[in-house]
């Protein structure tokens, strides 16, 4: 177990290390001198030449990477273009609220997905089935602006049941976990259903039917607990699908979470954010990988971790 | 006239396929008094567990089907019982083990709460009397350290204690029948004797109804009172284990005996009754067995009734 754990954790590591090296490279890649973001378009070339030693451009690649990461290890995330203030602090404030937003979203989609997928396995081939599954199709087809939009048409406008959008009470969160979430609850009610009904034609689901068991504890104390096994392994992974429909729930709904940082980091070009936000986001991943392989042994006792 | 515990009458039963409708049972009729071990023997693909499936109505339908019938279990026809009657006789007076012991235990819950489930279910029984009496019937069945067992997993057993576990989980309501379908065909051959010898003094001592089913009939000399012998879904000869093993009427019975290491003479042994049982839906109007039975004759595109007293038999040949 705790060879285990090293063994991921150094896997996770060098994956970081590989994200830096991107997150880095992303500096070359995107068309804007940050000398000149710095220095602002009436400077003399004397003071940009002044700023670029400063941070250390004229030095070769290496070097600067080296900088770079060493500046990473001690907690320092750079310093922001246009904001003029610290990029580690300013994540570290917009965190709690994305956080807030994903853990939203994934009960939404966990509170769609699984009674649908149960509930469509329960009726296969059925008419009940077959809209489920068009639903879920439907959910996961409909681009999260287009959705979000709606939702606020509908719940906030016309039956003026939630705000318009905004951070604070529980009611604010509605709207936007279920517009992140939708699509997967869409996802899930599919695999659940598929796996369930493998689930169903096991022979210990016979054995629980002939000890009597009401088919209702059946689907739930013999076959969710099995079928959910997938999904599971799932919840980490959405950490990172999550990470993109951020930007855009957040934007259309006005959350001030980093999503919505990225969203004015990218529009002025404020590289020192962008790389921020995309390395926080990779721990993300990697620790919701991690987290989604500690918790299959939980459930499974088949799976060790060795 | 013997009083019956269960009585199945009739049984045609099929399933619905892509092929169209085949019937797998074919006027199936069994009796089970108490106390009494009833062998269902045949090769594979008879039928036999779908009978034994029928009884506690775990064929999921569709695709399965009842024609027609009657499965009296004390006077109820179990076919007519409502879902919650079913529930109620499943697991609490008709305890049921599988031919699949290493894949009928659920993988992800412990032995303890797989094998007190019922308990719970059909007595209300509470954590603490659940486990005394898991712990109780663990030692019926010979499982050593039993109070560990509780706490593991089905992948940490072998497959003889699997089978035990699942022997103990039919057996801890006390029922009064007991369908063991094939208990021993996964498992090798020491592992074998030892849950047939567990089947047997469990059967003295508890003084319950078996239907045993298996395909060696020397496993049927050991254990069963009486014996039915089942063809291409049909019983071809019923009675008991004396008369079907020592005096042999159906001409299959003939061929499954010579086959049989115990029971072949010496130097007679077929390796086995050469061709294979017609699959459901190529089986026609005649005895099932006519393309395979040396005596066969031109009557036998008719069927043949189960005729005889005590000891029947379904064969043109055999007029008794
Ligand atoms: N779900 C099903 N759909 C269609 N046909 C089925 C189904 N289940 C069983 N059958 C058919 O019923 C027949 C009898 O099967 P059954 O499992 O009862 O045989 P068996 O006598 O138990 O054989 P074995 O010794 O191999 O266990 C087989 O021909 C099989 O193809
Ligand atoms: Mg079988």
């Amino acid at each position: 177990m705790i060879g285990y754990l090293a063994g991921r954790l150094s896997a996770s590591f060098l994956i970081l290390v590989g994200v830096t090296i991107v997150t880095f490279g992303l500096t070359f890649l995107i068309p804007a001198d940050p000398v000149a973001m710095i220095a602002g378009r009436t400077s003399t070339p004397q003071v940009r030449e002044q700023i670029r030693v400063q941070l250390g451009l004229d030095q070769p690649l290496p070097v600067q990477y080296i900088a770079y990461v060493t500046r990473l290890a001690q907690g320092d995330l750079g310093r922001s273009y246009a904001r003029k203030s610290d990029v580690g602090p300013l994540i570290a404030s917009r965190l709690p609220p994305t956080l807030l937003l994903m853990l939203g979203a994934i009960i939404a989609e966990l509170m769609i997905g699984i009674p649908a997928g149960l509930y469509a396995a329960s009726r296969r081939g059925k008419t009940a089935d077959k809209a489920a599954m068009i639903a879920s199709f439907v959910s996961i087809s409909t681009p999260q602006f287009v959705l979000g939009l709606s939702l606020i048409y509908v719940f906030a406008y016309l039956l003026p049941w939630a705000p318009l959008g905004g951070y604070g009470t529980f009611s604010h969160l509605v709207l936007p976990a279920l517009t992140l979430g939708l699509a997967g609850g869409g996802w899930y009610s599919r695999m659940m259903r598929s796996s369930m009904i493998e689930v169903l034609q096991q022979d210990y689901i016979r054995t629980a039917r002939a000890k009597g068991m009401p088919e209702w504890r059946v689907l739930l104390r013999h076959g969710m607990r099995n079928a959910i096994l997938p999904i599971v392994a799932m919840i980490g992974l959405d950490v990172g699908i999550f990470m993109s429909g951020v930007v855009v729930v957040e934007n259309v709904f006005g959350w001030p979470g980093i999503g919505q940082l990225m969203w004015q980091a990218i529009q002025s070009l404020d590289i020192p954010i962008i790389m921020g936000v995309t390395l926080v986001a990779a721990v993300f991943i990697v620790l919701g990988n991690l987290l989604a392989d500690m918790i299959a042994p939980l459930i499974d006792p088949r799976i060790r971790l060795r | 006239m013997r009083d019956f515990l269960l009585r199945i009458q009739n049984l045609c039963l099929g399933f619905q396929t892509e092929a169209g409708y085949l019937r797998v049972l074919d006027n199936v009729s069994l009796d089970l008094t108490p106390g009494e071990t009833l062998g269902l023997v045949g090769e594979s693909g008879c039928g036999k567990s779908v009978t034994a499936q029928s009884i506690l109505r775990l064929l999921p339908c569709p695709p399965s089907r009842v024609e027609e019938g009657h499965i009296w279990f004390d006077d109820k026809d179990i076919l007519k019982l409502s879902q919650s009657e079913l529930q109620d006789l499943r697991g609490n007076r008709i305890g049921m083990i599988f031919q699949e012991p290493m894949t009928s235990l659920n993988p992800t819950m412990t032995i303890g709460n797989q094998l007190a489930e019922p308990l719970r279910l059909h007595r209300k029984a509470g954590a603490g009397e659940a486990r005394a009496a898991a712990l109780d019937v663990l030692k019926r069945v010979g499982i050593g350290n039993a109070e560990q067992r509780l706490n593991q997993y089905p992948h940490e057993l072998s497959g003889g204690l699997r089978q035990r576990v699942m022997i103990a989980m039919a057996l801890i309501c006390s029922p009064q029948m007991l369908i063991a379908d094939e208990p021993t065909t996964a498992l090798d051959v020491t592992i074998q004797a030892q849950i047939l010898d567990l089947l047997r003094t469990l059967q003295k001592e508890l003084g319950i109804s078996i239907l045993l089913i298996t395909h060696d009939l020397g496993v049927v000399a050991e254990t069963c009172h009486r014996v039915a012998v089942m063809y291409a879904g049909r019983i071809v000869e019923t009675g008991t284990a004396v008369q079907v093993l020592t005096d042999p009427q159906h001409p299959y019975t003939r061929g499954l005996l010579a086959a049989s290491p115990r029971y072949a003479k010496k130097g007679e042994r077929m390796p086995a009754i050469a061709g294979q049982v017609p699959p459901p839906g190529k089986r026609g109007q005649g005895c099932p067995f006519a393309e395979r039975c040396p005596l066969v004759m031109d009557i036998c595109a008719t069927m043949p009734p189960l005729q005889g007293d005590e000891h029947k038999a379904a064969c043109w040949a055999t007029k008794t």
